[in-house]
């Protein structure tokens, strides 16, 4: 029972953290609280679902062409949607708020295009479902896939952002983007970058999830919702705090589903995150202003 | 606030120029005019394409492409007004009453949900329309009826599923089958509570023994740690009352971790087509609410037709209760000879219709279709009705349920 737990709430908290890492990404550099951001992540399935059963594409195949996409697609948003309200924010506050109203905005065209072209049915396909055993226990595939991916992803980003150049002109800007400007980093540049990285990073999860989980088009706002909590309780802008914090909550629900009461996960949720905060108010990996 | 404030305009706009559209040619009555409001966004809305709305454009497709309605001595057909009340009550609420005062329907079709339908309740009273409730699922259904003398519940009271199972159960453990032992899931949301209360109640009467019993809130993704669980106390009988992303993840998991009691049964989405696109041949001998008779002939055109028209097969459950009370609808108006409310309504009570249940009638005390189908079972690609046993239709229930397929 206890080996049931630990691998469920592993598989479910890599998916977490997962999804967490993109909006992690956009909210910490770019400073855009996309509320749109679970949206990306149902479009994605959909996409996925609809290469998978007419085309016959495995999802897995499919992220070679869905992850650039999505980085395209997230790279235009910021282009044309939210630079000029980059452009016309005085402070960093002010750019928070214009971008959480347009990203609502956003929000209702992406689900309305999704209702469009697929309707408001609940979809579901099977695929790499096969079950596998593991330390004397029993696990879909599909979930040892997703964990595999957030823990590849979170490396690769943890990676990229402290190893490389653009890695730390990234972080500076996350930091203070004013003094990142004088030191000659192209802070408009690197905030589109991120958001980008983090709109690939969404789709990916999108890909992910829908090997296992029905959806439909309105769902996307649960993944907003999960993703912020896990974004916050690891410290905006860090990934090694969304990939922890994603983990946690995903091992914190199993654990009370399997010995408590399945009822109260949600509630223990709010809890530990509630707590996280009044301990440490930056979030886990975050550092107090 | 100001980007919300124009939200609200341009749904308002939106609404206005649909008004006016659907308000221009209604000078002489030329046509009969049916307003709804369903759930085409939000969290209902997964249910309303699945059972509602395909039965709407079905119905309406059908008269129209047969000349209309025959009212009298004319035939109208029928011009259509729809909002969508984006899974709110509170906005179900206000366009059912734009429908009947501002748009001036002759007709009101129900909104999905049993929520949305207790909500809208006493304005459907209020301005005499019929409500004639195809997707809801509540106890107070003979209470309700009695407040609102107009309105019909097709699809029974949550008591009649969970002791309709029961029962079969009873009979199973009567012939030495099942022991006492059964474990109960459900959702923490208005059909888990009232169907696991129910469900309770009805084994606990009986002697049974739960030896699980928890509920799960909306929108739990993981379900595997339930089913791990349940394995591991190995009851003969497991039931889920849950929804369509919980069904589909309970039947996954316990597929993945190999959980195949004697009798599985799971909740709201069994009986619907993704069900059976999803896991094909390991939908075989799952059990859940409703149920049809495949060797009907009235059951085969309506599923023929179904899918000629939406493109898309009807769910072998709540789609049969709200394409009937159209039928019944339909029948009664044309029975009455005129769109009058009032005449129509008097003819839905007393009259008896042909519908795809059969020949129903709701001339009884709490305004439902006696004997549907309560509990049935997928057996090889079809949603079988197993229970009321006395039904005319009624299939055998196939017992244990089969080995889960390997993988696929």
């Amino acid at each position: 029972m206890l080996t049931n737990a630990i691998l469920s709430g592993l598989t479910m908290g890599g998916m977490y953290a997962l999804v967490a890492m993109g909006l992690t990404l956009q909210y910490g550099v770019s400073r855009i609280m996309n509320l749109a951001y679970g949206e990306f992540v149902i479009a994605a399935s959909f996409v996925a679902f609809l290469l998978f059963t007419s085309g016959g594409l495995s999802p897995l195949v499919s992220l070679l062409i869905i992850v650039p996409a999505g980085f395209a697609v997230s790279y235009l948003v910021y282009g044309i949607l939210l630079t000029p309200l980059v452009r016309r924010a005085r402070s960093r506050e002010a750019l928070e708020a214009d971008s959480i109203l347009s990203t609502f905005g956003l929000l209702f065209i992406v689900q309305g295009l999704m209702l469009v072209f697929f309707g408001g049915n609940y979809t579901s396909y099977s695929y790499f479902n096969t079950p596998v055993q593991i330390l004397g226990t029993t696990i879909a595939a599909n979930r040892l896939v997703v964990l595999g991916f957030a823990v590849l992803f979170g490396a690769a980003c943890y990676f990229f952002l402290m190893r490389t150049r653009t890695g730390v002109a990234l972080r500076a800007v996350a930091v203070d983007p004013i003094a990142a400007g004088l030191v000659a980093v192209d802070v408009r540049w690197a905030a589109a970058l991120a958001f980008a990285l983090g709109g690939a990073i969404a789709v990916t999860g999108g890909v992910l999830v829908s090997m296992f989980l029905t959806f439909n088009a309105n769902i996307g706002v649960v993944f907003t919702m999960k993703a912020l909590i896990v974004v916050i309780m690891g410290g905006v802008g860090n990934v090694a705090g969304a990939l922890a914090a994603g983990i946690i909550l995903g091992l914190v629900e199993s654990f009370v589903a399997t010995f408590v009461d399945p009822g109260l996960t949600i509630a223990v949720t709010y809890a530990v995150f509630l707590a996280v905060l009044l301990v440490r108010p930056g979030g886990l990996f975050g550092t107090a202003k | 606030m100001k980007n919300l404030s124009k939200l609200r305009l341009s749904y308002a706009l939106c609404a206005a120029s649909l008004a006016l559209i659907a308000a221009s040619p209604a000078l002489s009555q030329e046509s009969v005019r049916i307003g709804y409001v369903v759930s085409k966004t939000g969290a209902n809305a997964g249910g309303a394409t699945t059972s509602t709305i395909p039965n709407y454009e079905l119905w309406v497709h059908e008269i129209n492409e047969a000349g209309g309605i025959q009212v009298g001595d004319q035939k109208l057909k029928i011009e259509v007004v729809e909002y969508d009340d984006r899974s709110s009550s509170e906005e179900a609420v206000r366009a059912v009453e734009r429908l009947a005062t501002q748009d001036k329907v002759d007709f009101i079709l129900t909104p999905w949900g049993t929520g949305n339908n207790l909500a809208v309740g006493p304005i459907f009273d209020k301005y005499g329309y019929p409500q004639i409730a195809g997707t809801s699922v509540t106890d107070r259904a003979p209470d309700l009826a009695k407040r609102w003398p107009n309105s019909y519940w097709l699809l029974g009271t949550g008591g009649s599923y969970a002791e309709g199972f029961v029962d079969l159960l009873v009979k199973l453990r009567e012939e030495g089958k099942i022991g006492d032992e059964v474990a109960m899931a459900s959702i923490a949301d208005g059909f888990g509570i009232e169907l696991s209360t129910a469900g309770r109640t009805a084994l606990q009467e009986n002697g049974f023994k739960l030896v699980y019993d928890q509920t799960y809130p909306l929108g739990t993704q993981d379900l595997a740690p339930i089913v791990n669980e349940v394995k591991a106390l190995n009851p003969d009988v497991f039931i889920a009352f849950s929804y369509p992303p919980d069904t589909l993840g309970l039947t996954d998991q316990a597929r993945v971790l190999g959980f195949n009691p004697k009798i599985f049964y799971t909740g709201v989405a069994t009986a619907f087509p993704l069900y059976k696109d999803r896991f094909k041949d390991a939908a075989n001998g799952v059990v859940s609410l409703g149920g049809i008779d495949p060797n009907d002939e009235k059951v085969k055109a309506y599923i023929a037709k179904h899918k000629e028209v939406t493109g898309k097969e009807p769910d072998r459950w709540a789609s049969f209760m709200t394409y009937a009370g159209l039928q019944a609808l339909q029948q009664s108006i044309e029975q009455s000879g005129t769109l009058d409310k009032e005449k129509v309504s008097e003819v839905l009570r007393t009259g008896t219709f042909d519908t795809v249940l059969g020949n129903i009638s709701f001339d009884n005390e709490n305004r439902q279709v006696p004997n549907i189908f309560t509990v049935g079972q997928w057996q090889d690609g079809e949603f079988v009705g197993l229970v009321p046993t006395d039904k005319e239709g009624s299939g055998e229930l196939v017992f244990p349920k089969p080995e889960w397929p390997a993988a696929q």
